[in-house]
């Protein structure tokens, strides 16, 4: 006998292109239109993966995303993704796919012992061995991932690009079944916006895998001339190999396109995936029914499938996953998949039917001579890793509760169940839809919506084709209405036959001869069995929701597509209450699962944030800078000459400002341009010190709070007119800055007349600071700079190398110092300029980390001491708050732990022996050596060589430390176990009588 | 989410920022800056928010937008926004 389970013709695969694939490093052919899962069966492959707990083999149980055991590795490398479905992966050339969950093979697993010992692991089992001790649980875990374990993911960086999309449109249609097409149809006719979405490659949802017709044409041509017509559309946008993942408030939907999934590799201008968001004023769902597996005996055996996936690779794929099924149904449906089965050369050894009653729906396939068995049950499985041999069955007794008289074997190769369908409610009830039971078909159905949606087909329970296109059309029109599109009506359907799935006969668990103990799985993904779930309920667990999380039913990655309603209806008859008290778990998007990387889309590395250069980027570079980012700014850190290190670098620069003249870029400070009648008043309650009286051509510090009493940011401030101020923020804190001074003026003081707009890109700020700045701006500006001309915190607005522009004399660095600001397009010209008539002023740049050691030298808050824990007094501040007036955070200042005399204040360090240096973010201690935990006295917030003073310096928030000036403590890190004594000085270390910036 | 700015419309989520509760008014200042205290009211405004179920009156800012602020009136457990509006008027609708 052949090894091929492929028909001899039919399917919609194209026989012409053979692709090869290896599964577990064997190679396989399959052909254009195959899913790995098909081509898997037809070369005869059953054994896919090996399951979660107990390791038991399992096979492909659907033909959709509903897939709970058939999940692959797939691909190799960097590419590599587990837990993949293999019903709904394309087949490609070359495709490498290899099994789950079984060391080191799938078929020698050495876990599956757990198997022979399933006694022991019930529902709840990890939670009652590993919990205690406590400290044992991470050893127990390590254990628990490497055995049970769900794939592997990449350890490489994605290669794949994935892209974000923003839509809108007047109607959403998810799903491109017969439902949803009609509803496409009857909305677009009406000149609505319409995107349609569907997860398959090919439109037309269930009838790809039936061999129905519309009118007189076979299905899936009537299909595909939908699909040419739809297409033609200006207004239609159809979005396959996508699905509807995520329905989120105000109709916003999360789309996944899968545009390079079934490609080798997306490459070119492909993404592999685009994650879309839309609007849509109206959505219609049209998401269909997943068909619900019976609960008997080792029904997980590989070979034993839902009805319909047998029927769809049979017609869809020309595949036969058995050569002798034996079907086990409670309703009509598989009566039409037994009939395909047969035309596609299966043989039919029985449908087991546990109805009582026979329906039309047995007629023709009994003419074709296939036994049906009324009122009897499959409740056993026959087989092995090697797939199903047959099944056990027995009649029921009257009251169809327990097995009765002699047991019937019988030989196969494959098991086909129908349990009834369940309408896959997920989006529905992600929009908040109320759902509502419906005990005839034993399932939940749509009640009241919530947003704007209804939906139509299958997933309202809506059985039998010409029914779902007439609802479908119904639905798509009413939507375009809602949306404004008041012409809008139902196109006319054709007219087809509507089979439904007659009466169903609920039978949650299928009864078991007495003293049996076989495994009847509900949740195949969580080797949830009907008996776990039996202990949890003996055990206490009332809620659905806590029987979940206990059995962990429903909480694999399928999110318990095929066990919700078998769960909670097993569930309902162990509490005797029944299902709509019951109720049912939450159902949570994403739909299937959305890869990381779409979700991040281009926002990765770089592109994570914006990046933002100064004007004078370029000459940065030109000049040899390393860059370093600051907020979202690349900033130059120092400009390293040849044959120097990066010390070399930084300590040159620093004694070049301190003796000649140093320029640095300090364009990425936040600017706001303030003006308007009350500017003057309106900074005034915005800073802890006056502003009211700053005189015109002055510029001052200032400290601003938030309203709970913490220093929020500083930065000083100029008046350049009555009406007219410009505010500078540190670098990090400029959105904030200004959205806060815009809320205050909206919201707080809506009274103030006053404007504040961001204008940090629209200057170029340089400072120019050292003891010969003053000469170098005087050869390139008429305005008088001298001491008197523009004394310290004065600001001018001058001409400056040809420019208009600004000079404000302040200083960070602690020298004779001076900020020019010019438009942004000067800089370049102007930072140039100043440079080339400065060189025998020996001027030089410098960078962040010259900056920085200057400023601490100096005792200038550099960042980490504005941690939002310290208040004005604590930085030293203290003198300089009003209490003439009122501003934001003052009534908090006087709350008493603010008071308090022992706060961590700022100090500066010096290191004692003068060699060791000052740990960065080093805790601050009495004694490293003391008994662990000790008290924590402060942190180290800044630390550097100061090539100025020749010693290791620092700045550290320590309690008290005001009045602990010269007593010694211990900088010690608990990270690098760096430690250093140090002294606690003041911080102002480098002329803190402030003669040179004065002078 | 669509949240609609009195100013620009109907514009999504990520445009916007959430600035807290609008039926919090700050205290008024003392008529002498010097009075100034930390007491019980200043607290409240500071510190305690109520986290009500239902409709809630909200300050957003469109900060990628217009950059003004507005009042929302929020539900807060299906993200119904029933009105919204400039801060100097009153929100209508919802059930409250
Ligand atoms: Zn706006």
């Amino acid at each position: 006998m052949s090894r091929s389970y492929r028909t001899a013709e039919g399917g919609r695969i194209d026989r012409s292109k053979p692709l090869s694939f290896t599964f577990d490093d064997v190679r396989y052919t399959g052909f254009q239109g195959d899913t790995l899962a098909s081509a898997l069966l037809a070369n005869g492959v059953k054994l896919i993966a090996r399951s979660f707990k107990y390791h038991r083999p399992r096979g492909i149980m659907s033909a959709g995303p509903e897939e709970p055991c058939g999940m692959v590795q797939l691909r190799e490398g960097a590419r590599t993704e587990p837990n993949i479905r293999a019903t709904q992966v394309e087949l490609f050339d070359g495709l490498v796919a290899s099994s789950q969950n079984r060391w080191p093979s799938v078929k020698w697993d050495v876990n599956s012992i757990n198997n022979l010992f399933n006694r022991m692991l019930p529902a709840g089992f990890y939670y009652k061995t590993f919990m205690w001790p406590k400290a044992m649980w991470m050893t127990y875990e390590e254990v628990i991932r490497h055995a049970a374990g769900m794939g592997r993911s990449a350890d490489q960086p994605d290669p794949d690009r994935y892209e974000h999309m923003h839509a809108y449109c007047d109607v959403l249609v998810a799903g491109g079944g017969p439902a949803g097409l009609m509803a496409a149809k009857s909305a677009a006719d009406s000149g609505a916006r319409v995107i349609l979405v569907d997860e398959n490659p090919e439109l037309g949802g269930y009838l790809r895998g039936r061999n129905q017709k519309v009118g007189a044409k076979s299905a899936m041509d009537w299909v595909a001339s939908v699909h040419v017509e739809l297409e033609a559309m200006e207004n239609v946008t159809i979005l396959s190999r996508t699905t509807v993942a995520s329905y989120y408030d105000h109709n916003m939907l999360v789309l996944n396109e899968h545009t390079g999934d079934h490609l080798p590799t997306a490459d070119g201008w492909t993404p592999r995936q685009r994650n879309w968001k839309v609007w849509a004023k109206q959505v219609v769902l049209a998401t269909g029914s997943i068909e619900r597996p019976l609960v008997f005996g080792n029904n997980d055996v590989p070979g034993v499938m839902l009805t319909n996936a047998i029927q769809a690779y049979a017609n869809q794929y020309g595949v036969t996953p058995g050569r002798n099924a034996v079907v086990f149904t409670n309703n009509d449906s598989a009566y039409e998949a037994v009939l395909d089965m047969h035309d596609a050369g299966m043989r039919i050894a029985a449908v087991v039917d546990n109805r009582t009653i026979e329906t039309a729906a047995t007629k023709p396939v009994r003419e074709r001579g296939i036994p049906v068995f009324h009122n009897h049950v499959v409740f056993n499985v026959r087989g092995n890793k090697h797939g199903v041999k047959g099944v056990e069955i027995m009649a029921l007794n009257e009251a169809g509760d327990h097995v009765a008289g002699s047991i019937i074997k019988m030989d196969c190769d494959v098991v086909g169940m129908s349990g009834g369908w369940t309408p896959t409610v997920h989006l529905f009830s992600q929009s908040r839809g109320k759902l509502r039971w419906m005990e005839d078909i034993t399932t939940f159905v749509p009640d009241v919506s919530f947003q704007q949606e209804r939906s139509a087909g299958a997933c309202k329970a809506t059985w039998g084709l010409n029914s779902c296109l007439k609802e479908g059309a119904k639905a798509g029109a009413e939507a375009a209405k809602a949306a404004g599109f008041d012409t809008a009506k139902p196109v006319s359907s054709p007219k087809s036959s509507d089979d439904g799935m007659g009466e169903i006969r609920a039978m949650w668990r299928v009864p078991q001869p007495p003293h049996s103990h076989l495994k009847r799985f509900v949740d195949f993904q969580d080797d949830v069995a009907a008996s776990d779930v039996e202990l949890a309920i003996r055990e206490g667990y009332t809620s659905i929701e806590h029987t979940k999380r206990y059995t962990t039913l429903g909480m694999g990655t399928d999110q318990g597509k095929t066990s919700n309603v078998n769960g909670l209806a097993i569930v309902s008859e162990e509490l005797d209450k029944p299902i709509p008290e019951v109720g049912h778990t939450t159902f949570r998007p994403p739909y299937t699962a959305v890869t990381m990387g779409a979700i991040t889309g281009t926002e990765r590395g770089h592109h994570f944030s914006p990046t933002r250069r100064s004007a004078l980027h370029e000459w940065h570079k030109q000049a040899g800078a390393t860059f370093v980012p600051a907020g979202m700014w690349m900033r130059p850190q120092y400009y390293q000459q040849p044959g120097e290190s990066m010390w070399d670098a930084i300590y040159r620069e620093t004694l070049n400002v301190r003796t000649k003249v140093g320029m640095f870029d300090v364009s990425p400070l936040g600017k706001i341009d303030i003006q308007g009648p009350d500017s003057a008043e309106f900074l005034n309650r915005c800073y802890i010190n006056g502003f009211g009286k700053l005189p015109v051509g002055k510029c001052r510090y200032g400290v601003m709070l938030r309203e709970d009493g913490m220093v929020f940011d500083d930065g000083t401030t100029s008046r350049l007119s009555e009406n007219h101020f410009m505010m500078t923020t540190t670098t990090a804190k400029a959105g904030p800055v200004l959205q806060h001074l815009e809320y205050l003026l909206d919201v707080i003081w809506p009274e103030l007349n006053v404007h504040v707009v961001s204008v940090t890109e629209e200057w170029c700020g340089m400072a120019v600071a050292g003891p010969n700045s003053r000469e170098l701006l005087a050869r390139c500006t008429d305005a008088d700079i001298s001491n008197e001309g523009l004394p310290f915190m004065g600001v001018a607005e001058v001409d400056i190398c040809g420019v208009p522009g600004r000079i404000y004399r302040i200083s960070f660095s602690g020298e004779l110092a001076y900020e020019v600001g010019v438009s942004s397009d000067w800089g370049p010209h102007v930072w140039s300029t100043l440079m080339e008539k400065g060189q025998d002023l020996g001027v030089a740049p410098y960078g962040t980390e010259a900056m920085s050691i200057m400023r601490i030298e100096k005792g200038h808050v550099v960042g980490a001491e504005l941690n939002g824990r310290t208040t004005a007094d604590d930085l030293g501040f203290g003198g300089m708050t009003s209490t003439k007036k009122a501003f934001i955070g003052q009534r908090s200042i006087t709350k008493p732990a603010f008071l308090e005399t022992d706060r961590k204040q700022l100090t500066g360090l010096k290191s004692v022996d003068g060699k060791t240096k000052i740990p960065r973010g080093a805790q601050i201690v009495a004694d490293p050596k003391g008994r662990i935990p000790m008290e924590q006295l402060g942190e180290v917030t800044a630390n550097c060589y100061s090539p100025n003073l020749k010693e290791f310096i620092g700045l550290a928030i320590v309690k008290g430390a005001r009045d602990r000036k010269g007593d010694r403590l211990w900088a010690f890190s608990p990270l690098t176990k760096e430690c250093c004594e140090v002294e606690l000085c003041s911080p102002h270390m480098y002329d803190p009588e402030g003669e040179r910036l004065r002078g | 989410m669509l949240i609609k700015c009195p100013w620009c419309g109907d514009r999504a989520l990520q445009e916007f920022s959430y600035q807290g509760d609008a039926t919090v008014a700050r205290p008024p200042e003392p008529a002498d800056p010097a009075d100034a205290n930390w007491d019980d009211e200043w607290y409240q405004f500071v510190y305690l928010r109520d986290d009500p179920k239902g409709w809630h009156d909200e300050v957003w800012h469109h900060i990628q937008g217009c950059r003004k602020h507005f009042k929302a009136r929020r539900h807060t457990v299906t993200h119904v926004i029933a009105d919204t509006a400039p801060m100097s008027e009153e929100l209508k609708g919802g059930d409250k």
